[in-house]
């Protein structure tokens, strides 16, 4: 009856020992009922009365099983504190993995209905995403109907000046579409209109918070002021929110942006990003199967530009490169195996414990404490040092978090730090409690069995058989995980060092670098650019120390795009085959600076000018592409727009990062930029090589700068070798983070092995002991010992080996060429399980040798 | 377990604690008995739940105010089911440590002069 099932509200100890009374007086109260009304009232009063019973019951139970607890903990403080070190460990390396997974690849992008946020991108073979020429995004817009809005923006850079010295800012600068589809409202002020992108209109400026504060003091009134950037004044119309990271977190200001007419007339001139926001229900496939008729159409209308032209359209959400997520599920797949790890080290420790608390428990269950009592007892005592474990484990994840920042990718418009808010803490409160439950359950299960068989005397063997087997089997899983962990992050060590030690084409060593960007009209002029770079090259290089300098484009891996189709000798291309190269335009010592080897011919020189024979120097790969067998100096090859003449070959160099094979390089000599021509690849990154202490020359190369434009700022000062660095720097946070995890499952099963064994050597003492009095070589008693250790180890290693070779498969096209099987990482793996077992095994079997047969004997 | 020799760290007593140990004061009951003769002392206006009283009786067992007894009343007024309760000498002790301490407040109101009429 009712009744009886709303008695399991109540604790099991209660409920056995008064439920059959409180049914009778339910019995009897039923009786005395007479009207409908009454049986609703008697109703309403049991029902109150049983939960607000409950409650108090569990609350007596509670208060009595934590007194006992801080009790048993007290006598125990080593206990007491590796189970909350190690519960710390676990729940800390879950959360900080979860947390930046979640931040990166699960919560939704920080912007109203982001789920309905699409990429657009051209596809042509070879490129699977590339920005949109405007005359295609234009008429992707007016031709597709299957979207809200769509909008485009691009990166830029100005220099802001007045009110202070210059300073070099990277912002964004967008069609009024693109806030609108974001749906985000500034925090002061406005978002752009329409009237904002009409040509002749005031230029208006929106101000990052960041921005905001430190160049204006956080000033509400910043409303309507005109500021200058390159020299043009803009009027500031709004201030966004600290939150708001579109397109990525570097983006200090949003200007309108405006296409000219002249703007449209190029439509192999990729530079826009094209975004959109789908109607609600739509999928980001419907919008793709529409895409695609627009593309083929614009390829019919114009098959010469557009020519395997095709559309490519994703989810904003989705845009993280495969490495990175792989990188990440690593990651957490490497904090689970640890927290396996915790809990079954745990487990372990908790059953060896029970063995020692056996007449505690026995002498409670011969006292009446029922089963279901001690259980609860046991448990709650696990629960609480997980509680306190996961506590701190939290606060080490929070720690942390900021450690992790380099696996955040910029291209998501996102926070670089993840926040730790209620969905974390929920996560870190439920690995938490699973550990709690996860490493309490099944010792306290098995404890609580044992019951009054504790008080029996030579009862041991017994119980301890079958335990001993489940503990075996624990150790087994740990060695296993650590196994896998070992070798994948092994590996992914390897796979780090084959990518630093790559060649990246340069000499990175003893270069400083730093970008001057010269502001567009000011400097659209190739003499006044020349001008500029000439004294400040001059300068720079009569510095003491400097032995070379030069102005390029761009340094290689800060900028990794500017890639440009290429034709050779007037044969137009199979247009699947399009290729193409990357450009930079160099002044002359480039090379040398670099220490790019010049192979064949010469630099670009102070005399190719507009007018001599446009040259062009080219990496090695280009004349293995094109003219393989023959001297390729004085040949021609069309290049943006004009035929260009091979004066010099030079080595290749990474410009896409060590991970990537860069597409043949085709440096331009400076002085054949025309004016207003591609001010893009304008050369705005100055290189010089020094000797010595390269901050110390700073105050010098400002003055110098300052000296040749007041107005022109410098900013992104660094050594080429942390620019290298910062390339492979996700990686070696990452192998660090997965170093660290691999770390502690080692010691953790070490541990467990130890602690495995130790047990196995004291509650088998007697018999050691008999075997040694009859003769037995202590050889042979250590290697009894080291043999249990070996055989658990052996099960964990297959079993790890096996397992770790399937994640090294999964996660291949991270480890950048080294084999899934590589011999090396899995004889390091197996060498070290084998290290691991015999430390483990060492103490316990040196224990286990000094028994003394006496002793033993008189004590049974 | 208190201790037995001293009833003051129980005060005060809970109420429904005290109407127990007064209803055990002249005979053994079962547990419905206890509601029944609480109900009846209070002219009906404290009915104890089924909840209050077996958790009551719980804490006083183990404070051992209250005994379990094995003594049955004649087998055709007993239900096997039931198990009778008696007050122990402590349980004793505590009731009338307890009584004290409501007559002095009772007196504390009197000089106050919240108690008016006879008393």
């Amino acid at each position: 009856m009712l009744y009886s099932a709303l008695l399991y509200l109540l604790p099991a100890s209660f409920r056995g020992e008064y439920g059959t009374e409180m049914r009778a007086v339910y019995v009897r109260r039923r009786r005395d009922v007479d009207s409908i009304f009454g049986w609703i009232a008697l109703w309403l009063e049991t029902l109150a009365d049983l939960i607000v019973t409950a409650v108090q019951a569990h609350w007596d139970v509670l208060r009595q099983d934590l007194g006992h607890t801080f009790r048993t903990l007290r006598h125990s403080p080593g206990f007491t504190f590796t189970v909350i070190a190690v519960t710390a460990l676990g729940v800390g390396a879950t959360t900080a993995a979860f947390s930046i997974t979640d931040h990166v690849l699960i919560r939704p992008l920080p912007l109203p209905d982001s789920e309905r946020l699409v990429a657009l991108w051209e596809k042509v073979p070879n490129y699977s995403q590339m920005e949109a020429s405007p005359a295609n995004y234009r008429d992707w817009k007016r031709m597709s109907s299957v979207f809200e809005y769509m909008g485009a923006y691009r990166g830029l850079a100005v220099n802001l000046s007045g009110d202070g010295p210059p300073v070099y800012l990277e912002g964004s600068s967008m069609t009024a579409e693109v806030f609108r589809l974001l749906g985000v409202k500034p925090a002061l002020g406005r978002v752009f209109s329409a009237e904002d992108d009409r040509t002749g209109a005031a230029g208006t400026v929106i101000l990052s918070d960041t921005l905001w504060r430190s160049r204006f003091g956080a000033d509400p009134t910043v409303l309507n002021r005109k500021i200058l950037f390159d020299g043009k004044p803009y009027i500031v119309i709004g201030v966004m929110r600290a939150d708001f990271y579109f397109p990525r977190r570097e983006v200090a200001l949003w200007t309108a942006m405006r296409f000219e007419e002249s703007d449209f007339e190029d439509r192999n001139n990729n530079y826009v990003n094209v975004i959109a926001k789908l109607p609600p229900g739509t999928t980001a496939t419907q919008a793709l199967a529409q895409m695609n008729v627009v593309a083929l159409q614009l390829e019919k209308q114009y098959p010469r530009e557009n020519a395997h032209v095709s559309v490519g359209v994703e989810g904003l959400r989705d845009d993280v490169s495969n490495g990175a997520k792989i990188l990440l599920y690593a990651l957490v797949a490497a904090s689970l195996c640890l927290l396996l790890i915790t809990c079954t080290n745990l487990a372990n420790l908790l059953l060896a414990r029970g063995m020692v608390r056996r007449k505690e428990i026995a002498v409670r269950t011969a006292l009446g404490a029922g089963r279901e009592r001690l259980v609860r007892q046991l448990l709650t005592e696990s629960l609480l040092l997980a509680l306190a474990g996961g506590t701190i484990g939290i606060i080490l994840a929070v720690a942390a978090a900021p450690l992790l920042a380099k696996l955040v990718p910029n291209s998501l418009p996102i926070a670089e730090i993840p926040a730790v808010d209620f969905r974390v803490l929920g996560f870190a409160a439920l690995i938490t409690t699973l550990t709690g439950v996860g490493f309490g359950t099944l010792p306290a299960l098995r404890n609580a069995r044992a019951g009054v068989a504790g008080l029996q005397e030579g009862s041991r063997s017994g119980v301890g058989g079958r335990r001993e087997r489940l503990r075996g089997l624990l150790v087994v899983g740990q060695v296993t995980s650590s196994v896998v962990l070992l070798i994948c992050c092994g590996l992914l060590i390897r796979a780090l060092w084959r990518i630093e030690s790559t060649n990246p084409g340069f000499q990175s060593e003893g270069v400083l670098t730093m970008r001057t960007s010269l502001p567009m009209p000011k400097y659209e002029a190739t003499a006044k650019r020349a001008q500029f770079y000439n004294q400040v090259l001059a300068g720079v290089q009569a510095l003491p120390g400097v032995s070379g300098a030069a102005y390029t484009s761009s340094i290689p891996i800060v900028w990794r795009g500017g890639v440009l189709p290429v034709s050779v000798d007037g044969k137009l291309q199979d247009p699947t085959e399009l290729e193409r190269a990357s450009m930079r335009v160099v002044t002359p010592g480039y090379f040398k600076t670099m220490a790019v080897p010049l192979l064949a011919g010469r630099d670009v020189s102070e005399s190719d000018t507009l007018q001599t024979l446009p040259v062009a120097v080219v990496s090695e790969s280009f004349v293995h592409r094109y003219w393989p067998k023959d001297d390729p100096l004085g040949r021609h090859f069309h290049f943006v727009e004009i035929e260009r003449t091979v004066v010099g070959v030079v080595g290749d160099v990474r410009v896409r990062g060590l991970e990537r094979t860069s597409e043949p390089q085709v440096y331009l000599p400076y002085k054949q930029q025309k004016d207003a021509w591609y001010t893009w690849y304008a050369p705005k990154d100055l290189a010089l090589r020094i000797s010595g202490d390269p901050s110390s020359v700073m105050p010098a190369i400002r003055r110098i700068v300052a000296t040749a434009d007041p107005e022109q700022p410098i900013s992104d000062v660094q050594s080429l070798s942390d620019i290298v660095h910062s390339d492979s720097a996700p990686r070696a946070v990452q192998v660090r983070v997965l170093g660290g995890f691999a770390l502690l499952a080692f010691l953790l099963a070490g541990v467990g092995i130890h602690g495995l064994l130790s047990f196995a050597v004291s509650s088998r003492a007697q018999e050691i002991g008999v075997r040694i009095a009859i003769g037995a070589e202590s050889r042979n008693i250590f290697a009894m010992v080291l043999r249990e250790g070996a055989v658990l180890c052996a099960a964990g290693v297959v079993l790890g080996l096996a397992l770790a070779y399937a994640a090294a498969v999964s996660m291949q096209s991270v480890l950048a060429g080294v084999k899934p099987a590589d011999p090396p990482t899995f004889i390091a793996g197996i060498c070290l399980a084998a290290l691991m077992t015999f430390a483990g095994s060492l103490l316990p079997a040196l224990r286990a040798i000094r028994v003394d047969p006496i002793a033993v004997i008189r004590n049974e | 377990m208190t201790d037995l020799l001293d009833p003051i760290p129980l005060l005060p007593l809970p109420p429904a604690t005290f109407h127990i140990l007064l209803a055990l004061s002249d005979v053994d009951r079962h547990g419905y008995g206890i509601i029944q003769d609480v109900s009846a002392r209070t002219n009906g206006e404290l009915k104890l739940s089924a909840g209050t009283l077996y958790r009551s009786i719980q804490r006083m067992l183990e404070q051992g105010l209250i005994a379990e007894t094995a003594d049955r009343p004649e087998p055709e007024l007993d239900d096997e089911r039931r198990r009778y309760y008696r007050i122990t000498p402590f349980g004793q002790d505590v009731a009338r440590a307890e009584a004290r301490r409501l007559v002095g407040l009772v007196e504390l109101a009197r000089v106050s002069g919240f108690v008016t009429g006879s008393a």
